[in-house]
């Protein structure tokens, strides 16, 4: 069999099977499990690099699920914006697991660590679902994966996070129901639930009630799963409780595939013709993001808590992608994919550098920061780096999504959009400097002892990792648009 | 009138879904939520088989070899297969919020939110 | 104008990057090593620099293309008169200010010295990359980059009043640039879809596209507000607040590297982005000249009240980096001429005049201007350093000063703005009343007793016997004020090879070639 013709339902099936498999694994030895979601993972990486590596050369891929032609059957669509995401969603899970290990022993009691991988690895399978699939209802089974998986990860967290994650369940429930819905009427109206399919038949039939009744409820839907304003409300608690190697692979890639589903919906099942002329949808999309950036701002200024100071920001982040989305221009989306790309590494590392915090400090609070430099310069450099590229500072990658976003929101004409983007790069300077301040001038006045005191290297590595991948990114940002997200942007821009 | 009768499968889903909405929202005790969140869901399937269905006494799609295959006689059997699968998720999501549930009352020794919430704000 | 492509622009920036990596490498354990690699860096990057210079002479223009990251984002350096003038400038004072901050941290046992000078040398590979900039793209990098990598300079003593100073340096600088001026680059290339520094402006061709002019003078604005690093008012107040770092940083920073950064990008940004027939049109010049005006005579009013050495030095500072900006907008020739000059005659004093307060501080701990009675007798050296600075920020002959405040007047005359005369005029007059006092009463006037020193910053030196012997500081110090201040006075004479290079600007940007 040829591997890389099977590569798009390998990706799903491996990480699948292995989820469980890890199980059995786990009840015989323990200590075996990490090695293991480290080659599963692991080979999930090598796959997406090779479906992307196909895509570029050969153009989109079709798979058959069983050969059977859509739309009956189920097709696997692979284009360029599939491999894009798939690839960043296998590198975060894959750098994240080999971080997870020593946070995960600290954090979690050592009976629980293989169903912890058990469902890390379910996670993974969930998103490249979502991912490579090309049928919305498949998306739907796939983002309900993905979402109990999350939950259940969440709630093994501290003392509030069985609570957090209750609140994820039924805020998260809702939201695929709604996506649900939305299936529904669109299954009414054309009688199709495969994405080409939708896109060839639904033109005809876009001044009708329920297609636009069809397209709230996917918005809704997905507004709730990737946390966008003002239905953001579950994000906060749930990741700031979950364990820290959890929140920093949830927050890097659930958000970012929920945005790719929204990119999906609105500008491939629906045309951007449809999304942005016939509805205002976008101009809606566009003001609910203003909002979200800058209340996400706001109120992550407010915050003491680190990884919550992260998850307000995360949401004003969610709120950066969406805007470039509404703007409906090339530089937007561009923009945007960009930055669902950057943001994804910028909030793991952050996300890691907490929980690297969480390891030696035993606290969350930003004042545990105080004086850090000396004990652990290297993840601090990489708190450096990505705190500067979350202030949009080059070289690092934030400011070239940056770029592209406002230059979007300029070209539309929407200034409010710019000034909301550049709004929040300022409060995150002001977020982000405090916290320097305190890592780098600790001053006389607070007493710690100055030896060299750094994580262990399976924490470190990844962290210092994610810390120059942000500078890297951002040199090749120029290549990363040319040769894979100029082919992502929608026709019509 | 004719709107609410003719299609009244619509109106039974939304009334239901709304039910369950409010259960979730409003309710202060985490079993009602989940009651509420099953409801809501249940809506959902209902609707999507209601979809299914032909006026005209459509029957349920049993073939057999040689059969003349005429569609108006047969119900679409796809909704119903989506629901099965939706079914499951929403069985797993039950159980995982069970879990959860179970978890909290082990935490709290209580399941209603207002006292959870006031045990944690004495906590601090 | 012929170009050449050559490595070396790149070279004469990375060569103090290469030794801030040497420095952290070698670190703590041995300083002398350490402390070689800064000197090295900064002989190595002066001679890069200054073997760039003959080409420039024979008008021509150095290019190098390092990183192409996006359609218009490219990193690449350009290396005209005007840059190489800033470049001469900044590595040749980094040379003298290396030996005096190694002096200076030597004496006064400052802590983490490693991280002093691996930020310094940081700051220097920055400056370089602003000065040969091709593009805006680069210009703002590199200005992001000084602006984080002096920020530990500033808030090295790490006190409480220290970090607040870094955190206002830190806000104003960043704040504005990340809000204001990214906004301005983004719009700059919105409307004109490049960001290549041009001869004559990249900004009249998109006008000639129809950019609107009230939209063009709002990019001017908001370029205006975001080079915050220029302290113009209402933007200055970081700077007195950024004097809470060691002086050295004080002096190379914030006489040459941040503050003449700024001006230097407003330089470039009005003939090169612009261009002096743009802005002549939209009547922006003079607004300009009479905003940096304002700037001017406030910021003397303000020095005059200030006791403390080092603030009397940053709101003069603040004043004369507005001469800059002043002799750029009257946007004539002698105006242009006159504000390069000043970059560099600017430069040079102020450096010598913070030297000396630095010196003063290492010496007797006084910061206060009215602890100075009597002093010069006690440092004849640096008190006549002191003076000549100061008589060339006055602008009298034979110091440097004069022949900047000349051509600026020059230029007022040529754009017929006579009121600026006067603002020249008013301002002298302010600065000789603050610094003359000092001068009169270092040398004349016969140190107070020690026991009326009860009160301020210096009330923790009375158990001590408050150094009855008062004498220079250490050679290390003195030896570069003396260096510096002969500049000063040697740029009155021979001002011709920097002046030549102003020429060639000034032709290249007006018409010409």
């Amino acid at each position: 069999m040829n591997i890389q013709a099977q590569a798009p339902v390998l990706i799903i099936i491996i990480p699948l099977l292995a989820s469980l498999i890890n199980i059995l694994i786990g009840t015989w030895r323990r200590d075996l499990c990490y090695p293991f979601a480290l080659i599963v993972l692991g080979s999930c990486l090598l796959l997406a690099f090779n479906i992307m590596d196909t895509v570029i050369n050969t153009g989109t891929i079709h798979y058959r699920i069983g050969g059977w032609a859509p739309p009956w059957g189920i097709e696997y669509v692979i284009d360029h914006l599939n491999a894009f995401i798939a690839v960043i969603v296998t590198s975060m899970s894959f750098i994240v697991s080999v971080y997870s290990r020593r946070s995960i022993e600290k954090e979690l009691r050592a009976s629980k660590i293989p169903y912890f991988y058990t469902l890390y690895i379910l996670l993974t399978t969930g998103l490249l679902g979502i991912t490579v699939t090309g049928d919305v209802f498949n998306i739907y089974v796939f983002l309900e994966i993905t979402s109990l998986a999350g939950y259940a990860l969440i709630a093994i967290g501290d003392e509030k996070a069985p609570m957090a994650s209750f609140n994820y369940v039924v805020m998260g429930t809702i939201g695929a129901c709604f996506y649900l819905l939305g299936v529904g009427y669109l299954y009414i109206m054309t009688g199709s639930l495969n994405i080409a399919d939708l896109q060839r038949l639904l033109p005809d039939l876009y001044g009708s009630t329920v297609i636009l009744v069809a397209f709230a409820f996917f918005l809704i839907g997905v507004s709730i799963k990737i946390a966008f304003f003002p239905l953001h409300t579950w994000l906060p608690d749930a990741y700031t409780h979950a364990p820290s190697a959890v929140s920093a692979v949830v927050a890097s890639t659930m958000t970012k595939v929920g945005a790719y589903v929204m990119i999906r919906i609105t500008f491939t099942v629906f045309e951007p013709r449809f999304s942005s002329e016939i509805i205002p949808m976008t101009s809606i999309l566009g003001w609910s993001s203003v909002l979200a950036i800058i209340s996400g701002s706001v109120l992550a200024l407010a915050q003491t808590d680190f990884k919550r100071t992260l998850s307000y920001i995360l949401i004003a982040e969610v709120g950066y992608i969406v805007i470039g989305l509404s703007v409906g221009n090339r530089a937007g989306f561009t923009g945007s994919v960009l930055h669902i790309l950057n943001d994804a590494f910028m909030v793991a590392c952050l996300f890691m550098v907490a929980g690297a915090v969480v390891y030696k400090k035993g606290s969350r609070n930003i004042d545990a920061f105080t004086g850090l430099n000396k004990r652990m310069p290297f993840t601090m450099a990489a708190f450096g780096i990505a705190a500067i590229s979350m202030i949009g500072v080059p070289p690092t990658a934030g400011f070239f999504s940056k770029w592209y976003l406002v230059l979007g929101t300029i070209e539309a004409g929407q200034w409010v959009f710019a000034s909301a983007l550049l709004f929040s790069s300022l409060i995150n300077a002001v977020i982000f400097v405090r916290i320097l301040e305190k890592v780098y001038f600790n001053g006389e006045n607070v007493s710690i002892p100055q030896s060299r005191d750094e994580v262990p290297l399976s924490m470190l590595f990844p962290v210092i990792f994610m810390g120059a991948g942000i500078l890297v990114l951002g040199l090749y940002s120029g290549d990363i648009i040319s040769s894979v997200i100029q082919h992502t942007v929608p026709k019509g821009f | 009138m004719e709107f609410v009768i003719g299609k009244y499968n619509f109106w039974v889903y939304i009334v239901l879904m709304m039910i369950g909405f409010y259960a979730m929202i409003a309710k202060r005790n985490l079993v009602k939520k989940l009651v509420g969140m099953n409801i809501f869901q249940t809506a959902i399937i209902l609707f999507f088989v209601s979809i299914a269905s032909k006026k005209g006494g459509a029957t349920i799609p049993i073939l057999q070899k040689g059969m003349t295959i005429n569609p108006s006689q047969y119900m679409n059997p796809l909704p119903h297969v989506l629901m099965l699968t939706a079914i499951v998720v929403m069985v797993s999501t039950f159980g995982v919020a069970l879990a959860l549930i179970m978890m909290i009352y082990k935490k709290y020794g209580t399941l209603e939110e207002d006292e959870i919430l006031e045990i944690e704000r004495n906590r601090k | 104008m012929d170009i050449l492509v050559s490595i070396k622009p790149v070279l004469a920036m990375a060569v103090s990057l290469a030794a801030a990596f040497l420095i952290l490498i070698t670190g703590e354990s041995a300083r002398n090593l350490r402390e070689t690699w800064t000197i090295l860096a900064a002989v190595i990057k002066f001679l890069i620099v200054a073997s760039m210079l003959p080409q420039i002479l024979d008008n021509k223009v150095i290019e190098y293309t390092l990183v192409s990251i996006a359609p218009g984002l490219l990193i690449k350096f350009r290396v005209d008169a005007l840059g190489i003038f800033f470049g001469l400038t900044a590595s040749f004072l980094w040379i003298i200010t290396s030996f005096y901050s190694i002096g200076y941290v030597r004496s006064s046992n400052e802590h983490a010295q490693t991280r002093y000078f691996m930020c310094f040398s940081i700051a220097l590979s920055a400056t370089m990359g602003v000065a040969f900039s091709a593009n805006m793209f680069t210009t703002f990098l590199f200005y992001e980059i000084i602006t984080l990598c002096t920020f530990p300079l500033v808030g090295h003593k790490g006190t409480q009043e220290a970090l607040k100073g870094a955190k206002r340096y830190l806000t104003y600088l960043l704040g504005t640039s990340v809000a204001f001026q990214l906004l301005a680059v983004i719009l700059t290339y919105h409307t004109a879809g490049t960001l290549d520094f041009s001869n004559h402006g990249i900004m009249s061709a998109a006008r000639d596209r129809g950019a609107s002019d009230a939209f063009l003078t709002v990019i001017f604005v908001l370029y205006m507000a975001g080079i915050t690093k220029a302290a113009m008012m209402p933007f200055h107040s970081w700077l007195p607040a950024a004097m809470v770092a060691p002086t050295p940083v004080s002096a190379l920073l914030h006489a040459v590297a941040v503050v003449k950064t700024g001006v230097f990008v407003v330089v470039k940004i009005v003939l090169h982005i612009f261009g002096i027939d743009l802005l002549r049109q939209l009547g922006l010049g003079t607004a300009l000249a009479y905003f940096s005006s304002f700037t001017i005579i406030v910021a003397s009013v303000i020095a005059l009240k200030q006791d403390n050495l080092k603030r009397r030095l940053a709101y003069s500072t603040v004043s004369q980096l507005s001469y800059v900006i002043l002799g750029v907008a009257l946007l004539t020739p002698s105006g242009i001429t006159g504000s390069i000059m000043h970059i560099v005659i600017h430069a040079f004093g102020k450096i010598t005049l913070f030297f000396t307060a630095g010196a003063i501080y290492i010496a007797s701990h006084k910061t206060e201007i009215s602890q100075l009675d009597g002093i010069g007798k006690k440092m004849p050296f640096t008190m006549a350093a002191f003076t000549v600075g100061a008589l060339s920020m006055i602008g009298l002959p034979p110091f440097g000063g004069f022949i900047s405040k000349w051509y600026i007047a020059i230029g007022s005359i040529e754009a017929r703005e006579l009121p600026i005369i006067l603002v020249i005029a008013t301002s002298t007059i302010l600065n000789a009343c603050y610094f003359l006092p000092v001068v009169y009463a270092a040398f004349f006037k016969e140190p107070k007793p020690a026991h009326t020193h009860s009160h301020g910053s210096d009330a923790y030196q009375s158990p001590v016997t408050h150094h009855p012997s008062i004498h220079e500081a250490p050679a290390m110090m003195v030896v570069p004020l003396i260096v510096t201040a002969i500049g000063v006075v040697a740029l009155f004479f021979s001002p011709s090879r920097f002046l030549e290079l102003a020429k060639i600007v000034v032709s290249s940007v007006t018409g010409g070639n």
